[in-house]
């Protein structure tokens, strides 16, 4: 008799050892399943497949039986199998329903000469348009009315100005705290001070949200005095408050995690306290402390709820007491109203996977930075 | 007989080249001071937002308004309530933990006592983890929506033959299992740690006895990272209970009469109504005392939620510390 080894020795555990593996791949799974689900329902826009313009060539029904069935079902915007279930009476019905819709476009939109525009493709989506009645080419995203406008400039400009203003804010406070923490405070302090800022993670970003609109939003106004009371400015502090944790607990690792030999060294020779910390430990930990801020990045460009309650009108403009809109509180607040699998819906969704594509790459840069400092510091590298 | 003082056996220091710790260093004062008051001013935004929203929600807050079902008008302080908010949130977050804990643990120990460190599909299953903890809630939202809801659901719709949309439309099921996506990282991550706070001493004595691997791991190991499991599992509870972001389109109803009872049906919810209240109220002014009121429920839910799971974590570390 034989040493068995493997599913034969002892079937059970090999299955679950078996069933572990599979679950733990999931997470994968997940990753690669949210990319597909949001890019696909982006697709069209990536292709070219989706059409805004209200005033389009029309067929009439009696020129049916001149076209071919892929046009018809390319006309009809239809799917090919939701094409093959119709017969002929219907897909006459259909046509002259379009045809109808079509008359009953008054005349106002008719005469406009962007009517024929479609909206959504990339020349419109990036550059800017002189639409009629502006007197000159503007970004504007305005997804409402006859001719929907969707310029994703001001959305990217919104987004940059808040999330700039957060990080500003956020990351000399956590870094300071950081230091403070690791290297300067008493272990007692540390003890407190620690989980009471983890704490301030714990606060829902809708509360979050709520106090800026109802209190800090006027405190600022106060204070600054500018006209538009719920502006970028605000929305950017208040993003700072949910960063702040993130960076702070990020950066306080990379600290710690400096070789107490460093400090020892450093203190022996005569350096004070302060010297140790900011002429040995952070240039040490420097590496950490940017991928702090790069993942503090990450948390803050896919923040909701937060903007969405303090500032929310698109407005193409840098000034950072003007209102904006950011790409997040932009998909909150139209996915609702925008119809399933139509044009609106469908950049919403690129929208979204734009923003996946973001975090991705700052959480990528900023996890690649942490886990060469790490071995670095740990004398692998 | 004479102990030698310092000055006498230590050779005169030159004048210029004195340590600098012993001078008076104004810019170490200047800067200690500078960082100290940035921790001292985020603790102080810390307790501003807390007493702010304590004291102005403590005196709204009263047994009838976390007790009843509002009428279609909630705005009214004198008859509206919080309870199928309540309910709603603690529904869909206990739905979410059947999910997430499971899928979570399990990830954690492949992780940490079998996956071969240096391994490919290892390294792309942490890569995933953090990728995953780093997706913005909205997109997670947008998956749910175009995942659960247009894909899985319509799907399960055509199969079961449902003349109407029973699963192809915002549930309660869809929110808890996007909010479960969104948690593993939290689950997975926090019962990592336990488990390597466990001495590989006491897997080698179990080894030894001649269990299997397999045996170590439910008798020995799982019953020691109890805690850390408990911990991951509370702030995921805390995290998706305060999340607004990721039901929006999956689940969430602005209004419902009646309490949601089975899973394909739409709920309300906490940090939803906070956020309705907060932008939609026609007097602002009138809202306020019942905003402030449901936002210390919602507070109250999570930061209780937190702080039990930063104890148990911080004596988690203490016995780590000690054994380790």
């Amino acid at each position: 008799m034989g040493i068995h080894r493997g599913h034969r020795a002892r079937p059970l555990e090999w299955l679950a050892e078996r069933f572990i593996f599979l679950v733990s791949l999931s997470t994968i799974l997940m990753v690669f399943l949210i990319f597909l689900f949001v890019a696909r329902e982006a697709l069209p826009i990536f292709f070219g497949g989706a059409n805004t313009a209200p005033l389009q060539t029309v067929l009439s029904p009696e020129a049916m039986n001149q076209l071919s069935p892929a046009q018809l079902q390319a006309y009809l915007e239809l799917t090919p199998q939701q094409f093959a279930t119709l017969d002929r009476e219907s897909i006459q019905a259909l046509l002259q329903v379009k045809q109808e819709a079509q008359d009953e476009i008054p005349a106002q939109v008719r005469s406009d000469p962007d009517a024929r525009v479609n909206t959504v493709e990339w020349k419109y989506l990036l550059g800017p348009h002189q639409w009629s009645g502006y007197d000159k080419p503007e970004y504007i995203w305005q997804p409402v009315g006859q001719i929907q406008k969707y310029n994703i400039i001001p959305l990217l400009v919104g987004t940059l100005k808040i999330t700039l203003i957060g990080l500003l804010f956020a990351v000399p406070l956590a870094v300071g705290a950081a230091i403070y923490v690791s290297q300067l405070a008493r272990p007692r302090v540390r003890e407190i001070v620690k989980p009471a800022i983890e704490l301030l993670s714990g606060i829902p970003s809708v509360v979050v949200g709520f106090f800026a609109l109802l209190i800090l939003a006027s405190v600022l106004q106060k204070i600054f005095g500018y006209p538009v009371r719920l502006n970028a400015f605000v929305a950017g502090c208040a993003l700072g408050f949910a960063v702040i944790p993130v960076i702070f607990s990020i950066a306080e690792d990379a600290l710690s995690s400096v070789p107490q030999a460093y400090t020892q060294a450093a203190l022996a020779l005569g350096a004070s306290r302060w010297q140790t910390a900011w002429q040995i430990v952070l240039p040490a930990g420097l590496p950490g402390v940017f991928a702090a801020a790069v993942l503090g990045f990450g948390r803050a460009i896919g923040e909701t709820m937060i903007v969405l309650m303090v500032c929310s009108a698109s407005v193409m403009s840098w000034n950072i007491f003007d209102s904006a809109r950011s790409i997040t509180t932009t998909i909150a607040a139209e996915m609702a109203e925008a119809v399933t699998g139509g044009p609106h819906y469908r950049i919403l969704f690129m929208l979204g996977a734009l923003l996946f594509a973001g975090t991705f790459i700052s959480n990528l840069i900023g996890g690649v930075v942490i886990q060469r400092f790490k071995l670095k510091l740990e004398g692998k590298r | 007989m004479n102990t030698l003082t310092p000055s006498q056996y230590l050779p005169e220091t030159p004048p210029g080249r004195h340590f600098r710790a012993e001078k008076f260093d104004v810019g170490s004062f200047f800067f200690s001071g500078l960082t100290g008051l940035a921790t001292l001013f985020i603790l102080a935004i810390l307790g501003v937002i807390l007493t702010n929203i304590i004291l102005n929600g403590w005196s709204a807050l009263s047994w009838h308004f976390v007790s009843t079902i509002p009428k279609k008008d909630f705005f009214d302080a004198a008859t509206t309530g919080v309870l199928p908010m309540i309910v709603g949130t603690t529904i869909r977050v206990f739905v979410m933990t059947i999910f997430v804990i499971p899928v979570g643990v399990i990830t954690a120990i492949y992780l940490t006592e079998y996956a071969p460190n240096t391994s490919i599909i290892t390294r792309v299953i942490r890569a995933a983890v953090n990728n995953l903890a780093g997706v913005p809630s909205i997109v997670f939202g947008l998956f749910g929506l175009g995942f659960f809801i247009h894909f899985i659901g319509k799907n399960l719709d055509t199969l079961l033959h449902h003349p109407s949309a029973v699963w192809g439309q915002p549930a309660l099921i869809w929110a808890a299992l996007t909010l479960a996506i969104m948690t593993l990282p939290v689950v997975i991550v926090a019962t990592e740690e336990s488990l390597k706070a466990i001495p590989p001493g006491l897997r080698e004595a179990s080894l030894a006895l001649g269990a299997t691997k397999l045996e170590t791991i439910l008798r020995i190991v799982l019953p020691q990272a109890l805690p850390g499991i408990l911990t991951g599992g509370i702030l995921a509870v805390s995290r998706a209970a305060g999340e607004v972001a990721p039901i929006l389109f999956t689940g969430v109803a602005y209004y419902m009469a009646s309490l949601p009872s089975r899973l394909s049906d739409q709920f309300m919810d906490l940090g939803y109504h906070v956020f309705v209240l907060s932008t939609q109220s026609p007097n602002i002014d009138q809202t306020r005392p019942l905003l402030y009121a449901t936002v210390l429920v919602l507070l109250i839910l999570t930061l209780a939620l937190n702080i039990v799971a930063i104890l148990i974590r911080a004596r988690v570390r203490k016995k780590m510390r000690a054994l380790g």
